[in-house]
């Protein structure tokens, strides 16, 4: 599929179908060897995929020239996708309400010399809830762009793509998203392949032993008693019972958790280790969060 | 990006690549401007060159209500038959020229230049959300429009302000959501059909 997709983009731009299918039927008049024939077959083969339709949920748009928009999705079969949605800026359009942000979105997609166009969309779910209640309208925006910032373009990470629906919809229904936030950041650090190690120090890989442990955000885990002296940046002194806590996240799905009563303290000490390890990882501040403790329910 | 330039005069280039700069000009719309300009008459010319240092220079945002204005003042400021106890909350000056367009509202504005956006970077202290708490503070004011655009940054920036000001016992209101005229509502979205339904009006 990815090859095919390649191919397309280095092949002749839309709009010369008819130019393709005159030389395949050339080639196979003139030059009857099967290696012409083959390719004439891929060529039309190649008009099909020239347009495909996936799901996805908008992470954010951006103006382009003068009444388009790129909007940037996270599909469930190809990851990130970038796409140019035409016309999207005028009143009457018949895409901008299904293309805001936090909606999860069947779109139609026809592939471009750099971007993907948008032919068609309708809302799935466009998580109405969220929308009315700024805190968690502000949950739901740093939730998006964590996965943006963790998100590759063309790479399919379902798990990745279900936390965030999941942890949208639950969103939706959630008093106090305390616990749901730091689950989905432990979940997503570990889909994106950044999740903590916290069974075995990093460093020398013995299992660690019961009790406070130093966490190293630049090799992403734990360091054992012996080893604690030998991180360079940033590192954190964290309790049994957040390592305990972290543990828990990483192994339960946040049915399992969602009753956890932690202490205020607990809870703090959690959050503030997830927010550096995350802003180490991505190397760059996360604007949405900022808003999001600015608008209460952090 | 840099342009091959199309010409040795090397003038040309530059301008190429002024336009280039601007928001929706292409390399080709840019080398098209500048061939055009080439030929111009040299007034017409220079009334450009004018037009366009006249904007840099002598325009400023009012002092109030933040719309671009010559004066200190901009001129539904200092309009003494616009109603002062209403202020639309728009999010960039282009907004209110639509407003106005529609000859209905006779209030006076506020300008955010911008709206909240953290997933592109930009919080509430990049907007001018301040002063127009400060505008509130005189007592004149009794209802605050919140006319940013039905999307959800313009959402949220409107909720943001709600927030701020509902202690303040001023009115707020927002433009209705409904069908845009000329629309299809086969092909509205659920949010905006679903609002139009509840904001429906007696015939």
């Amino acid at each position: 599929m990815q090859d095919f997709v390649g191919a397309h983009r280095r092949a002749p731009p839309l709009g010369n179908s008819n130019r393709n299918r005159r030389q395949g039927t050339g080639a196979r008049l003139c030059a009857p060897t099967k290696i012409w024939k083959r390719a004439g077959a891929a060529r039309s083969l190649l008009s099909r995929l020239r347009s495909y339709q996936t799901t996805g949920i908008v992470l954010k748009q951006k103006p382009l020239g003068e009444a388009d928009r790129i909007v940037t999705l996270y599909t469930a079969d190809r990851g990130k996708v970038r796409a140019v949605a035409g016309g999207i800026r005028k009143a009457r359009s018949r895409l901008a309400g299904h293309l805001e942000p936090l909606t999860l979105v069947q779109v139609s997609l026809a592939h471009g010399r750099e971007l993907d166009h948008v032919t068609e969309a309708a809302t799935l779910d466009s998580f109405r809830a969220l929308r009315e209640d700024l805190s968690k309208l502000s949950v739901g925006m740093y939730l998006a762009e964590i996965v943006e910032s963790f998100a590759q373009e063309h790479a399919a990470n379902s798990a990745e793509f279900d936390l965030l629906i999941g942890a949208l919809s639950l969103l939706q229904t959630v008093n106090d998203p305390a616990i749901l936030l730091r689950h989905f950041e432990v979940r997503v650090l570990g889909a994106g392949g950044f999740g903590p190690e916290l069974q075995r120090c990093v460093e020398c890989h013995a299992v660690l032993e019961p009790g406070d442990h130093t966490f190293s955000c630049a090799m992403g885990g734990l360091l054992c008693a012996d080893c604690k002296g030998q991180t360079d940046g940033v590192s954190m002194r964290l309790s049994l019972n957040a390592i305990k806590v972290l543990r828990n996240f990483q192994r339960a799905p946040y049915d399992a958790v969602a009753g956890l009563k932690l202490s205020p303290p607990l809870l703090a000490e959690v959050s503030r280790l997830l927010s550096t390890y995350i802003r180490s990882v991505l190397d760059h501040e996360l604007k949405s969060a900022e808003f999001m403790h600015m608008v209460g329910k952090g | 990006m840099t342009i091959q330039s199309f010409s040795s005069a090397e003038p040309v280039g530059r301008l190429v690549e002024e336009f280039n700069k601007l928001p929706g000009i292409g390399p080709k719309t840019a080398q098209r401007l500048t061939y055009y300009l080439v030929r111009m008459p040299a007034d017409e010319a220079r009334a450009l060159a004018e037009a366009i240092l006249a904007v840099k220079e002598r325009i400023v945002l009012c002092g109030r209500c933040f719309n671009i204005t010559e004066a200190e003042l901009c001129d539904i400021c200092e309009d003494g038959r616009r109603d002062r106890t209403r202020i639309c909350v728009v999010e960039e000056p282009l907004d209110v020229h639509a407003l106005e367009r529609t000859g209905v509202y006779h209030g006076t504005y506020h300008v955010l230049h911008g709206v909240i956006s953290p997933m592109n970077g930009v919080g509430p202290e990049d907007l001018k959300i301040r002063p127009l708490l400060e505008r509130l503070r005189s007592g004149e004011v009794q209802e605050i429009i919140l006319a940013t655009n039905p999307n959800l940054e313009g959402e949220a920036t409107s909720m943001y302000i709600h927030r701020l000001m509902s202690p303040l016992g001023v009115k707020i209101t927002r433009p209705a959501r409904g069908l845009p005229v000329g629309g299809d509502l086969e092909y509205t979205d659920q949010v905006t059909l679903g609002r139009a339904i509840e904001g429906r009006q007696e015939f």
